[in-house]
């Protein structure tokens, strides 16, 4: 089926579609169950909130209890391993599954953080741009076009180097470089929006401009708003592991999976398992987010759709 | 086409003052003033810091200040090293080569594998082939390459022993840098072995950096030319009866070449921010690891100068990807 056809039926069914809640989430879980992947991903994802929510009950041991027998202990499979550490120690005598369980949390944390910043500051910045045009668009354009000329992590590292290095200062910085996607996609959207007959309708009833923004235009704005959430949410996880790899991040002993890397570091070539597992981790944590975020932007946005 | 090329300069100006402010700025919004930073932990007396903050103008209109370093910036002088006391842009400019050379192989790589990959996934979709290479590509999209780097350091260097773990090439070879480019100039020298151990030094960074361009290139190859394979004029070379040779390679692969162009343009802030940790990682002395080593001593005037250097080279490659693109594709340069 060609990419034309396939929007074609796509609209004629958003056309016909029953009203209610109900029949518009259905509608959208058909459209996502039908990318094998995404469900995988949501079904991984669901596991990590899961775990990180019940960490203190999963985790057998605290997260930087420390053993002092049993340092760089591997894993239970392995010669010399036991089941009371399941994923071995760390260097310091530290439960490595205890450290991963509670690490996600952090991972998690830090995506709803920088997602939740950096999409309310740039849908605000991208409707005010769309809205008002002229020099406010212009000013503001710009602004993103400075911050997007920067390499992000890049930029993101010298904002830490500026605030200091940790957890807060790396989700802020994160934010920061992140929001002009936000900026972009919504002023791209509401402009797209407002030549369309329902806003000149409001419009003409008199309908107030804050209403007319935040209530009649954004709701139409946000497909494209949230695929780019779920995508951000991963970069937020990968490039936090990667402030805290380079210590700029969240600060040890703090069990944040690339700040547990950056720890492991020198131990590479003795003890596998403390190099390897946190960055597993990470990987299939974000494999999961992507694959849901592919799989969101075949549902909700069959514009974008890569087929 | 000149007055296509002149708005896209005008667009980048301002943008490009934008970058000088905030690295101006930078260095102002750090806790302490600049000559108490430059003072380091030692400190010094009230008489001397005065005389020189008047000495730097430090004690000038901030506007004053901002204009003399944007004359300074414009003279090519991009500020001094607390540290080595050396021009910032002597620094710069000697680990560049490193970090250009690393890119480039990087670069090369994503290409070479990730076009015919998202090609041939195209072409056969559904496939076994076609789930193969889209599996990679998002789990290398989602890879930490830290980590990654990390791996293969296990795998290559501590188990099979195949690669040395750090550096651009062995200690025993010693010539002169002539282009700055390793693999070149250990060539030129004529040293027995010593382009092996470069190449052998380059191998393991360069995959790590190209993983996420390599990615993204396969990924947008497929979805260009999936389009451009449902296109009418696909159907007409088809239904001519062209060889399906000629109908991929010539009328399809062409047309769907321009966006998968701007992509590999759009790499090159990947690229920069991939060296970074790569860099750290393998202890390759480019720009990456000089700006993560700058940070952790404080040399702030050298990660001034960095930023801005670095800011500027990926608007100047944007700027090329743009006239580019333009040239390709004349529905852009005349739309604008």
């Amino acid at each position: 089926m060609s990419e034309v056809a396939r929007v074609e039926e796509q609209q004629i069914v958003e056309d016909s579609r029953p009203a209610g809640r109900m029949a518009l989430l259905k509608e959208f879980w058909s459209y996502f169950s039908e990318n094998r992947g995404a469900v995988i991903g949501l079904v991984f994802f669901i596991g990590v909130v899961l775990v990180a929510v019940f960490a203190d009950f999963i985790a057998p041991h605290g997260p930087n209890e420390q053993y002092r027998d049993a340092f760089l202990q591997p894993p239970f499979w392995q010669e010399g391993g036991s089941i009371t550490f399941p994923l071995g120690t760390d260097a310091v005598g530290r439960d490595m599954f205890s450290r991963l369980v509670h690490g996600a949390r952090y991972s998690l944390f830090i995506g709803c953080v920088v997602v939740t910043g950096a999409l309310l500051v740039g849908v605000v910045l991208g409707l005010v741009a769309g809205f008002f045009r002229g020099r406010v668009d212009t000013l503001i354009m710009r602004l993103m076009d400075i911050i997007l000329s920067f390499p992000s992590l890049l930029l993101a590292l010298v904002l830490v180097a500026i605030l200091g290095p940790s957890l807060t200062n790396a989700m802020i910085a994160i934010a920061i470089v992140q929001q002009p996607h936000y900026v972009r996609l919504t002023r791209a959207a509401v402009i797209g929006e407002m030549s369309k007959d329902y806003v000149t309708a409001a419009r003409v009833i008199g309908v107030r401009r804050m209403r007319l923004m935040f209530i009649t235009v954004l709701p139409n704005c946000m497909a494209p708003l949230i695929v780019q959430a779920a995508l951000s949410f991963s970069t937020a996880i990968l490039d936090a592991a990667a402030l805290g790899f380079l210590g700029l991040g969240a600060q040890p002993p703090t069990p944040e999976w690339g700040t547990m890397l950056a720890e492991a570091r020198e131990f590479i070539l003795r003890a596998w398992w403390v190099v390897t597992l946190p960055g597993l981790a990470i990987l299939l944590t974000v494999l999961a987010i992507n694959l849901m975020g592919d799989g969101l932007r075949d549902a909700l946005d069959p514009k974008l759709k890569r087929s | 086409m000149f007055s296509f090329i002149l708005k896209k300069i005008a667009v980048i100006l301002p943008t490009f003052l934008g970058v000088t402010l905030i690295a101006f700025t930078f260095i102002r919004l750090l806790p302490g003033d600049p000559v108490l930073l430059m003072a380091g932990e030692r400190g010094m007396s009230e008489e001397r810091h005065a005389a020189l903050m008047a000495e730097f103008g430090f004690d000038r209109p901030i506007l004053v200040q901002y204009g003399s370093y944007l004359k300074d910036l414009f003279g090519g002088d991009f500020g001094t090293s607390i540290i080595t006391k050396k021009p910032v842009f002597e620094e710069f400019m000697a680990l560049f080569p490193a970090t250009v050379e690393l890119s480039l192989c990087a670069i090369f790589l994503a290409v070479f594998i990730g076009l015919p990959a998202g090609m041939i996934a195209a072409v056969k979709r559904g496939s076994a082939f076609d789930h193969v290479v889209m599996t990679g590509a998002l789990t290398g999209y989602s890879m930490p390459i830290f980590w990654w780097g990390l791996l293969l350091i296990i795998m290559f260097s501590g188990i099979l022993g195949w690669t040395p773990v750090s550096g651009r090439i062995s200690l025993l070879y010693f010539f002169d840098s002539v282009t700055g480019f390793m693999l070149i100039d250990s060539l030129l020298s004529g040293e027995k072995g010593a382009f092996t151990s470069a190449l052998s030094h380059l191998i393991l960074p360069s995959i790590v950096l190209g993983t996420i361009p390599l990615a993204v290139i396969a990924r947008q190859t497929r979805s260009a030319m999936l389009e451009v394979l449902g296109e009418d004029y696909v159907r007409t070379a088809r239904a001519k009866g062209l060889s399906p040779k000629r109908v991929i390679g010539l009328h399809a692969l062409r047309n769907a070449m321009i966006p998968v162009i701007t992509v590999i343009g759009l790499q090159v802030g990947v690229l920069f921010a991939g060296a970074i940790l790569t860099e750290t990682i393998f202890s390759w002395p480019g720009i990456g690891k000089w700006m993560v080593d700058s940070i952790s001593r404080r040399d702030y005037p050298s990660v001034q100068g960095g930023l801005i250097l670095i800011a500027m080279i990926v608007m100047i490659v944007n700027l090329i990807v743009d006239l580019l693109y333009g040239l390709i594709n004349p529905r852009i340069r005349h739309t604008e």
